[in-house]
């Protein structure tokens, strides 16, 4: 891979200049080596910084400012100060779908991480195949409304192939998606289906970071494997697993496609997530005002869960670096 | 990431030789693991072209055959709108061909959207991290707030702006608000950037080559490795977009596959569904991707490891 052919020392160099000194010779020299580098950096990033600026800095203002007003897209925004967040707290349906996107992060996260540490773990020890890894990851390749139709056929009542086998052992059928008791938990199962792969993987290549001979050492001292895993893998990997659980939490906070397409936040609101329920306000009831309350409300427990997130996974950094 | 290949390459070989030392039974049982796995992974994409390849009644009638049944080539023939109407003549929303257009849709939007993000990507990360210039730093770390904000913040007022502009159902309004910015591409782009030396710059000053100039002679092939990754990546994570496109399309002269095919999903009778075509419309959605595989499938296993963002 010429991925990985990083001459040593390079980033020194490069990143060191900006702390010279602004006198002598030398920083002359400098300067008329940077000769044009102003104005070529700027017309560099003109792209970027106008997307920026138009495209995630503005619409994030602007969206601040719809959550403090009533909007219906075809008149204009009416200033109506804490009125939105005043319906959010008495809005039942809200704190409903907070209830399910919560159920469903706390499902698919905690499976989702368990099945893949323990597929990493085991492969990490089995073969270093990347034809098995590869295999493992594909269902990160497809999209999620692939995903939720394929479930969707297979968990059908009548004909999925998943209940004609329950019905061939316990001679019953299962409504997976179609009960208000288990859309939730199996739209979460069909994430974990989609995204267990690539997590597996992310953790494998921490895995591969930890030196063999640490191994090596315990086993000399008779530890078990089970043991090896408590003691070594688990504190070893722990940075990677914070950063795995994290992308994880904020990605399942955000679900939309597979829930769309697999329930429609059905049966009766059972799986309306809160994502669901901010694309139903805004679009098929134009109350973009609310709809904006309730994305800086997500955004609001984003922050939250990252920042506590990375403070606990850092006050355990010590024992690791 | 040298760091990563050369621990690897020593942790490789010592365990190699301890492995005979293991319990058979264990391993045994891992295999099993990993055997089950597999199987649950890649069972409902076999199901898939099991069932694209069968006809609705012989479905209905036999739903456990883990083979085709009732073989027929019926249910592509119809979503390629080359044949209209399955045995029984029932129409259906697949029969339109509409497919072969959002096929196009996806194909377009995927690829105009890949080059433009990653030509922009890839200039601001030479900016960031080859060139000296003053607020370099500011702009940088401004550039990484925007890796914290969630998609729904800037999504509804996104909306609101390209509708303003008048950009729906077009494929300016897909693509704009993610074509210029990534800050992902840029911070991991100007991370490779900064590793390399900086004698390549001094080098290509003295042959008499600007910075722009520096950047397309030098750097770029130099880049090559992970500007071709990011590219895989950006190509697999915009085929697969479903929110934005849902919300500025809504005509098939610009819906890409994810909307269409939810379409066909939600318009579906709820009696006797058309799972045949529907999943030959599933497997043509997904048979893009399964190519890439095919073809970057070990680059993109290998690239999971350091990019760690979806």
């Amino acid at each position: 891979m010429t991925l990985l052919k990083i001459p040593k020392g390079g980033a020194v160099s490069t990143l060191s200049p900006t702390r010279v000194p602004a006198s002598g010779p030398k920083s002359r020299r400098r300067q008329s080596a940077h000769r044009g580098h102003a104005t070529a950096a700027w017309l560099l990033i003109a792209p970027a910084l106008i997307g920026f600026l138009v495209f995630a800095v503005y619409p994030t203002v602007r969206g601040t400012y719809f959550s403090f007003t009533t909007y219906h897209i075809l008149s204009p925004a009416e200033w109506t100060g804490l009125a939105n967040f005043r319906q959010m707290i008495h809005d039942p349906v809200f704190w409903h779908s907070l209830r399910a996107t919560l159920y469903f992060v706390v499902l698919s996260v905690t499976i989702g991480i368990l099945v893949s540490l323990l597929t990493a773990v085991i492969l990490h020890r089995l073969t270093r195949s990347t034809v098995i890894r590869g295999l493992v990851i594909l269902p990160f390749l497809i999209s999620g409304v692939v995903a939720a139709v394929i479930w969707s056929w297979m968990l059908d009542p009548q004909l999925g192939i998943v209940n004609v086998a329950i019905k061939a052992v316990t001679g019953q059928r299962v409504e997976f998606l179609g009960s208000s008791a288990l859309a939730i938990p199996s739209v979460a199962m069909i994430s974990v289906w989609k995204s267990m792969g690539y997590n597996a993987v992310l953790i494998f290549a921490g895995l591969q970071t930890i030196p063999g001979e640490i191994y090596e050492a315990a086993r000399l001292d008779g530890a078990s494997e089970v043991r090896m895993f408590r003691h070594i893998t688990v504190p070893l990997l722990r940075p990677i697993l914070a950063m795995v659980v994290i992308l994880t939490v904020i990605s399942s906070i955000q679900v939309f496609d597979i829930v769309q397409v697999a329930t429609k936040g059905g049966p009766a609101n059972a799986s309306n997530v809160l994502q669901m329920y901010i694309y139903d306000t805004a679009f098929s009831q134009y109350n973009f005002g609310y709809a904006s309350a309730m994305s800086l409300a997500l955004f609001a427990m984003l922050t939250a869960i990252t920042f506590i997130q990375l403070r606990v996974s850092r006050a355990n950094e010590s024992d690791t670096n | 990431m040298s760091l990563l290949s050369s621990t690897q390459r020593v942790a490789g070989k010592p365990r190699a030789s301890t492995r005979p030392s293991r319990p058979p039974i264990g391993r045994a049982a891992a295999w099993i693991y990993v055997g089950v796995i597999l199987a649950v992974t890649i069972f409902p994409f076999y199901w898939i072209l099991r069932t694209a390849l069968s006809s609705n009644d012989a479905l209905s009638r036999d739903p456990q055959s883990l083979a085709p049944v009732g073989l027929t080539l019926n249910g592509f023939g119809r979503v390629l709108g080359l044949v209209h109407g399955n045995a029984t003549g029932t129409l259906s929303a697949l029969d339109s061909g509409d497919l072969l257009l959002y096929l196009r849709n996806s194909t377009l939007y995927a690829s105009l959207m890949t080059v433009a993000v990653i030509f922009c990507s890839t200039t601001a990360a030479y900016a960031f991290s080859r060139l000296h210039w003053r607020g370099r730093n500011l702009i940088f770390s401004l550039f990484l707030v925007a890796l914290m904000v969630p998609g729904i913040m800037s999504m509804l007022p996104n909306f609101v702006l390209i509708k303003d502009l008048g950009l729906l159902n077009t494929f300016p309004g897909l693509i704009l608000p993610g074509a210029l910015f990534s800050a992902f591409n840029i911070f991991f782009l100007r991370q490779f950037m900064l590793g390399l030396p900086s004698e390549i710059d001094e080098a290509a000053r003295i042959d008499g080559a600007g910075p722009i100039r520096s950047l397309f002679s030098v750097t770029i092939p130099m880049t090559m490795g992970p500007i071709t990754t990011l590219t895989i990546l950006t190509f697999i994570n915009t085929w697969n977009e479903y929110f934005w496109p849902l919300l500025v399309t809504n005509d098939k002269s610009t819906e890409p596959l994810t909307v269409g095919l939810a379409s066909f999903q939600q318009n579906a009778p709820t009696v006797a569904p058309d799972w045949g075509g529907l999943m030959a419309a599933t497997l043509v959605a997904a048979l893009p991707m399964l190519l890439v595989f095919v073809i970057f499938g070990r680059r993109i296993v290998n690239s999971i490891g350091f990019t760690g963002i979806r």
